[in-house]
């Protein structure tokens, strides 16, 4: 199979769902109405709720959810074979995630923009919504310590990624203080910040850094999970206008030009893909592909995580009902694409099946899949585009390196929310303060990095089933909630309740097999994580099917009286 | 070249509104905050709390008055908290 081909197949699927099954889900499940004043009209504050342009606002969400996770877990999936993570993105992208994000989106706004756990509480009970709330914190938990090790991963696999990885930083902060105080408009410091990270990419070609073998007892990969953290504690204490928001400013400028730097490339080097439809010979330390993969590639296929952007920031910046279906199914296909062109990279970007299979040769997670994009998906847009190979690594790895990054940034933030937060419902003095709330945070995705995964601080690696899986039984709440307000509603709710029941299904299958597999290993921090995050979802679960089987009840006999 | 110049002008635009719109909220509280400091300043001596600018800060009571009942609403205060002033 050609990659081109591949890439062509892809895009046409993705724009089909959209133009046809977006369609039809807008007129006829939920029914988006042109003249509902939207709560960005309706509760219009100029603060939170303010009616943006559409494609402004898809930018935003696009840029929100993809990270560097429809990445990473493409990356991991293509050791089963590529044929499998494409069916699995096209189709999850197609019937599943467009439905749920465009749908939480849609449940949001009909709901004065709440947030789906906000939400859950009405629709379901107040005792499902504390329950999401647990799963929401540990998953920030995992994303924090997933994409440290990420970082690390590929600032120790392409050291000439260090030096324009961490200016790019103090790039933000110029670009920063010259909007914000200076106020020069921002065409600007775009256009000289991100010509002056390219001038740094040739730098860090010519001074690649690598960390000691050992210090303070810890090697490289540790050592920078270390220095991220400690950055990430700073950070999260900067202004908002300093650092998070031209930091992902310039995330969201690198996510289009890498996605047409590597298309591109795709389209004009069209190489072959050197890995196996189906990979007959999957390494013995690889879990079993089903239900793995559907876990292992949630962002990119389905990600719980985009309700939680869709319901708590998209949803206020509405500005009329039908722009859901643009920015909610549009965002997910972005998404999509993005996972595309990462399987592509990790399965064409060889020159042969025996390069290919050395590199997959064991089961490595989310190393192997950061190698895998940087080093295929610069030798094709090099191909293709005839930028130099080196230059490309770079990029691509700063570009990885950004994405993850400005999650983690915010991860931390929320994190140290949180704990703010419950210092004041608990009264407890200290937690209120920023600083100690941040160290709490912090400490709280060490434990986990370094408790997972031993003193090289790989338990981020270790924990991406175990992210997947999270991620995937919040969407699949998401999608339960959104059945309950349809069937509410008297409408039919088999198209979110069947990516519903299959989402569950696999993400149910994989906790367990990873509880197992965890227990076997002695790795007890983590059984214990599996079990609140199995013990919340199966609660939140039940309360959700009970709620479902009341409303439909209490549809059909309102039906039937009508009659 | 006049073309050339409203695309310029709307890809500002759209760049300007990708970069603040996503923390404008947050921006926006933040500044809110600041903002609900000075007030309580400002009007720190008609509550009882000394205030050794108040000399200054009493010039600046009336160009705050419009603000002042969404201020004591966002700090907790149903009514207005000074007997001589009702704005509710």
């Amino acid at each position: 199979m050609n990659a081109a081909v591949l890439a062509v197949i892809g895009i046409t699927c993705l724009f089909v769902g959209y133009r046809f099954y977006s369609k039809f889900i807008a007129e006829k499940i939920y029914q988006l109405d042109p003249s509902y004043e939207t709560p960005a009209h309706s509760m219009r504050d100029d603060i939170d709720y303010i009616p943006t342009k559409r494609i402004v606002l898809w930018g935003h969400h696009f840029t929100a959810v993809a990270g560097a996770a429809p990445i990473i877990g493409p990356g991991i999936a293509v050791i089963w074979g590529w044929l499998p993570a494409f069916i699995w993105v096209i189709v999850g992208t197609m019937f599943f995630a467009g439905v749920h994000d465009f749908g939480s989106v849609w449940a949001s706004v009909r709901n004065q923009a709440r947030s789906i756990g906000s939400l859950t509480g009405d629709v379901v009970s107040p005792r499902a919504s504390t329950l999401f709330m647990i799963v929401i914190f540990l998953l920030l938990l995992m994303v924090n310590a997933v994409f440290a090790v990420t970082i690390s991963n590929a600032l120790q696999a392409t050291p000439s990624a260090v030096i324009p990885a961490w200016s790019a930083v103090f790039v933000a902060v110029i670009i920063g203080l010259v909007f914000f105080k200076l106020h020069v408009p921002i065409t600007w410091p775009t256009i000289v910040g991100t010509l002056f990270l390219y001038v740094l990419i040739y730098v860090g070609e010519l001074v690649p850094i690598e960390l000691p073998a050992r210090a303070l007892g810890i090697a490289p990969g540790a050592q920078w999970i270390v220095i991220l953290f400690l950055y990430a504690a700073i950070a999260s204490m900067l202004p908002l206008w300093l650092l998070l928001q031209p930091r992902g400013y310039i995330g969201g400028i690198q996510l289009f030009i890498g996605l047409g730097l590597l298309y591109g490339g795709v389209l004009i080097a069209h190489p072959p893909i050197v890995a196996p439809a189906f990979n007959p010979d999957v390494p013995a330390s690889a879990p079993p592909m089903v239900p793995l993969l559907f876990v292992t590639i949630a962002c990119g296929a389905i990600s719980g995580f985009h309700g939680l952007v869709g319901s708590g920031t998209t949803s206020k910046q509405l500005n009329t009902e039908p722009d859901a279906r643009f920015i909610g199914y549009l965002g997910s296909a972005g998404e999509g694409s993005l996972a595309l062109v990462a399987i592509i990279a990790a399965t064409a970007g060889f020159a042969t099946l025996g390069d290919w299979q050395t590199m997959y040769s064991e089961y490595n997670g989310a190393g192997v899949a950061v190698a895998a994009f940087v080093e295929g998906g610069a030798q094709i847009a090099s191909n293709g585009l005839g930028l130099p190979l080196g230059f490309m690594q770079t990029l691509l790895a700063v570009m990885l390196v950004l994405f993850a990054g400005t999650t983690m940034d915010t991860g931390v933030r929320l994190q140290r929310y949180i704990v703010q937060e419950w210092g004041s419902i608990y009264n407890i003095a200290p937690l209120r303060n920023g600083h100690v709330a941040t160290l709490v945070a912090v400490s709280c995705c060490l434990a986990l990095a370094f408790g997972a995964g031993g003193a090289d601080g790989t338990g981020g690696m270790i924990i991406w089933p175990l992210f997947g899986t999270t991620n995937q039984l919040l969407a699949g709440l998401i999608l339960l909630v959104i059945s309950v307000i349809l069937v509410k509603l008297g409408r039919p709710a088999r198209y979110t309740l069947i990516p519903m029941v299959f989402v569950t299904t696999m993400a149910f299958f994989s906790a367990l097999y990873e509880l197992w597999h965890f227990y076997t290993d002695g790795n007890y921090l983590l059984v214990f994580i599996d079990l609140l995050i199995v013990v919340a979802a199966v609660f939140v679960m039940l309360e959700a099917s009970s709620a479902f089987m009341r409303e439909r009840r209490a549809a059909a006999a309102t039906a039937a009286a009508a009659s | 070249m006049g073309n050339e110049g409203s695309r310029l002008a709307r890809l500002k635009a759209l760049l300007e509104e990708f970069y603040v719109a996503p923390y404008r909220g947050a921006l926006a509280r933040a500044k809110r905050e600041e903002d609900d400091l000075f007030m309580l300043f400002v009007f720190a001596e008609l509550m009882g709390v000394p205030n050794p600018a108040a000399y200054y800060t009493l010039e600046l009571q009336p160009l705050l008055l419009e603000r002042f009942h969404d201020w004591h609403r966002r700090q907790g205060l149903e009514h207005s908290p000074l007997d001589g002033f009702r704005c509710c």
